[in-house]
């Protein structure tokens, strides 16, 4: 029965639909993605591609139409084809980075370490082209006025998805780097504003002591069937 | 309405019985001998046809997937005699091959080690399979967990054919890899209380799996990366060059590792490198495709570290098993090959079949979990046929938010959930259909607990490394691995430069390995590493890239068919 379907399915013909990369012609079959029809169309990539998978950033791509040049954005790797578009990809984008050093960072009140690493951030007018270009649907210029007023953990909120592709900073017209300061807000509370996990610091503590040296070195020294059993019988905790 | 007519009929099923299957809870895991039977029939490192025996190098004679052993037996890009090792461009203490989460580490340690380090990235720093891994880095860090247990587990996993010394080394660093990532500015989920929000994962006895919601790699990676730039900017001794993989190692007239010539993607450029150690980060291979299986890697992933540490005398150990990802997505094309995180399953979601019944223990290790989905689908004729003559099984997501509550999959899973509903599924509503994919090198080059390799000067670290998960690794020691065996050869590599003495720059062992080629017959093999696979042809379809209602079952959506570039 499964076979009669793809069978079936397998006779209708795939449509080729007209795309233009860097405004030349071609015809690539539908449902391909940016990145595939680039490469169906004879392209061999180097820049611009990278986990081909939506979480590395390295695609970030404008595509317009024929009929609508208005620029809108993409990951190539993620973003199908349509009719008459038109692809041009972004491989390099400049962007501009604070330099700090993480461990003169410790938060402070009254000390908004994100406006003295980017003091562009006051310029900001809410235009929200960053928004509006962001491939991952993050609310951009919502975390540029967090990150204004210093609230590092709503910055983590909602920057937190942000595959770093730049195109946001691409785009603004007061030359900010959302996606950067991003980053600073993220090692900032990762680092210094949540709770130390003491678990953690005991076990580490545990291990340089070397509190399971002896049952290791055991346990490596035994034969695979002692090993195979004791592997058998451990008690296995459930799940969450 | 995302999922055709043609699967809706099985997608209702597994609907219709999923209250059912909740009360009942999961079935049984099976037993050691019925997995060891189970896999011998069904995983594709079984599969005698696709394996051949290498003809020259240390490995010779030993089994090798024909994909891996065409690349090992390749001929170098570079003409010994037409390369001048008078005009180093380069001189540094440590060189790093590849930028991942393991060379990113070692980097970092070598420099704090007081070594000067150079790294070499094939694309950009950070592009790696690093980015891409969601589920967690597994840490024994819990009361109730050690890293007794831990090593168990990591044993259980690979079958015992770990390396003893390796295993023990990954389940010691493990907290203080974590510890050392949050000191760095990871964001770790966890408690109010700071405790870590750790989870289970296929074949691990306690909950050990620390993520930062399904972006873990890509947390890490970003951390990682900006320390490197951040201490590059502050003038210490830390450089990249991207763009920029290396093509082969050099040695010196002792025989030790001595850098590495590298080439610059886009002008085609030699760059000599000369360095006190080589640190082989590359990660690695699956855009090989080997047996023709999509997989989830990123575009760079070719076995390059392989190839060159081969040349210059490294044996490689279980070459011969990869991991089949479980849940590579199936539905839509689009998707064919990537990643559905393990932490679906980890979360609560059920694999079912067409006809929405249980095969197997959702947790089991990967290379059960995929030897079911194999059969299910080969064997028993119960997979679901997509309208492009793909095979899969169902993921019930959905199982998840009745489980744990609304809300836990757009919580938990934010990356998967943007990642289908690009193509209109709601995972929060509807299953996945999922299949095996290849996901990772089990094996590699063969190293000590301190990262060395046999050969002098060139240690390894990640993927590209081998014994330390024997023939099937666990979800979570992957990242892990990075971190640990990462670190370990950034130390060792400084420790390792500051009482070495270099000879004289050589390339005697490409010559060596020419003459070999040569005798064997093999002069005329294509050239190796293959740095990117070219799936382009100028036009014209590629074999196996054939539009959908053709003649081959192969869609043109997946990442199947590759040339030398």
């Amino acid at each position: 029965m499964a076979a009669d379907k793809v069978e079936e399915k397998a006779e209708k013909k795939i449509k080729m639909i007209d795309v233009y990369v860097m405004g030349k012609h071609y015809k690539a079959p539908e449902g391909l993605t940016i990145q595939t029809a680039l490469e169906y169309c004879g392209y061999n990539v180097i820049r611009g591609c990278g986990c081909r998978a939506g979480f590395c950033g390295a695609c970030g791509t404008i595509y317009s139409f024929t009929y609508d040049l208005t620029i809108k954005y993409a990951l190539a790797c993620q973003k199908e084809i349509e009719q008459n578009m038109v692809i041009m990809q972004v491989p390099f984008f400049p962007s501009i980075e604070a330099i700090y050093n993480l461990e003169d960072l410790e938060p402070e009140e009254g000390k908004n370490r994100l406006v003295e690493l980017y003091p562009d951030l006051i310029t900001c007018f809410g235009c929200n082209n960053c928004t509006k270009t962001c491939p991952q649907d993050l609310l951009v210029m919502d975390f540029v006025s967090d990150a204004l007023r210093g609230d590092y953990e709503k910055v983590y909120e909602k920057s937190f998805d942000c595959v770093m592709c730049g195109l946001c900073a691409a785009r603004c017209p007061q030359g900010i780097q959302p996606y950067n300061i991003a980053l600073a807000a993220r090692r900032l509370r990762g680092s210094y504003l949540t709770p130390a996990p003491q678990h953690n610091l005991d076990r580490v503590k545990e291990i340089e002591e070397g509190k399971f040296d002896v049952e290791l070195k055991a346990l490596k020294k035994s034969n695979e069937a002692e090993l195979r059993r004791r592997y058998a019988e451990r008690e296995i905790e459930p799940a969450l | 309405m995302p999922y055709p007519a043609s699967m809706e009929e099985s997608k209702r099923k597994v609907e219709e019985t999923r209250l059912q299957r909740l009360e009942k809870g999961p079935c049984e895991r099976i037993d050691e001998a019925e997995r060891e039977r189970l896999v011998g029939k069904f995983h594709p490192d079984y599969s005698k046809e696709q394996f051949r025996e290498i003809k020259l190098g240390p490995n010779k004679g030993c089994s090798a997937p024909l994909e891996i052993a065409d690349v090992l037996e390749g001929n170098s890009r570079v003409d010994p005699d037409k390369v001048d090792l008078q005009n180093v461009d380069y001189d540094v203490d440590v060189l790093i091959i590849g930028c991942g989460g393991a060379g990113g580490s070692a980097a970092l340690l070598a420099e704090e080690n007081g070594a000067s380090v150079l790294i070499s990235s094939k694309l950009r720093l950070g592009d790696a399979n690093t980015i891409g891994a969601q589920a967690g880095t597994q840490g024994c860090d819990r009361a109730k967990d050690s890293p007794v247990m831990h090593y168990l587990d990591i044993m259980g996993g690979g079958h015992f054919t770990n390396n003893p010394d390796l295993a023990e080394a990954l389940a010691k660093d493990s907290p203080d890899a974590i510890r050392w990532l949050e000191e760095l500015g990871v964001n770790w989920d966890k408690e109010t209380d700071g405790s870590y929000h750790e989870l289970s994962g296929g074949g691990a006895s306690r909950r050990r799996m620390h993520s930062c919601r399904d972006y873990t790699g890509l947390e890490e990676m970003r951390v990682i990366r900006d320390e490197i730039r951040q201490r590059n900017w502050h003038e210490r001794k830390i450089n990249w060059l991207e763009f920029e993989p290396a093509i082969e190692l050099l040695v010196d007239d002792k025989g030790q590792v001595a850098g590495a010539v590298l080439m610059n993607l886009e002008t085609r450029r030699m760059t000599i490198v000369r360095a006190k150690a080589v640190i082989m980060a590359t990660g690695g291979l699956g855009r090989t495709h080997i047996q023709g299986f999509p997989t989830t890697n990123h575009y760079g992933a070719t076995a390059d570290g392989l190839v060159l540490a081969y040349r210059a005398g490294c044996q490689l150990v279980d070459i011969d098993t990869m991991q089949y990802h479980p849940t590579g997505a199936v539905f839509p094309p689009q998707v064919l090959g990537l990643l559905v995180t393990e932490k679906v399953r980890t979360l609560g979601a059920e694999i079912v079949n067409c006809d929405g019944e249980q095969f197997a223990h959702p947790l089991e290790a990967r290379d059960t979990e995929a030897s079911a989905e194999i059969r299910e689908c080969k064997e028993r004729g119960k997979g679901v046929i997509t309208p492009t003559g793909e095979v899969g099984c169902w993921l019930d997501s959905p199982m998840i938010e009745i489980k744990r509550g609304e809300g836990t999959i757009l919580r938990e899973l934010p990356a998967m959930v943007r990642q289908f509903s690009r193509f209109n599924i709601d995972i929060t509503k509807e299953p996945m259909l999922v299949y095996p994919t290849l996901h990772y090198q089990n094996g590699g080059i063969m190293i000590k607990a301190d990262a060395s390799t046999p050969v002098p000067g060139l240690f390894a670290a990640g993927e590209c490394e081998g014994g330390v998960h024997g023939r099937n690794r666990l979800i979570g020691n992957s990242t892990l691995d990075l971190f640990v065996f990462g670190r370990r050869a950034g130390r060792a590599a400084a420790q390792w430069a500051k009482e070495v003495k270099l000879g004289k720059l050589s390339l005697g062992h490409i010559r060596k390995w020419q003459r070999e080629l040569k005798e064997a017959g093999l002069e005329k093999m294509p050239v190796s590493p293959m740095l990117l696979p070219n799936y382009s042809n100028q036009g014209k379809p590629v074999p196996g890239f054939h539009p959908l209602g053709q003649e081959s079952p192969y869609t043109p959506f997946g990442d199947r068919a590759i040339r030398w570039i």
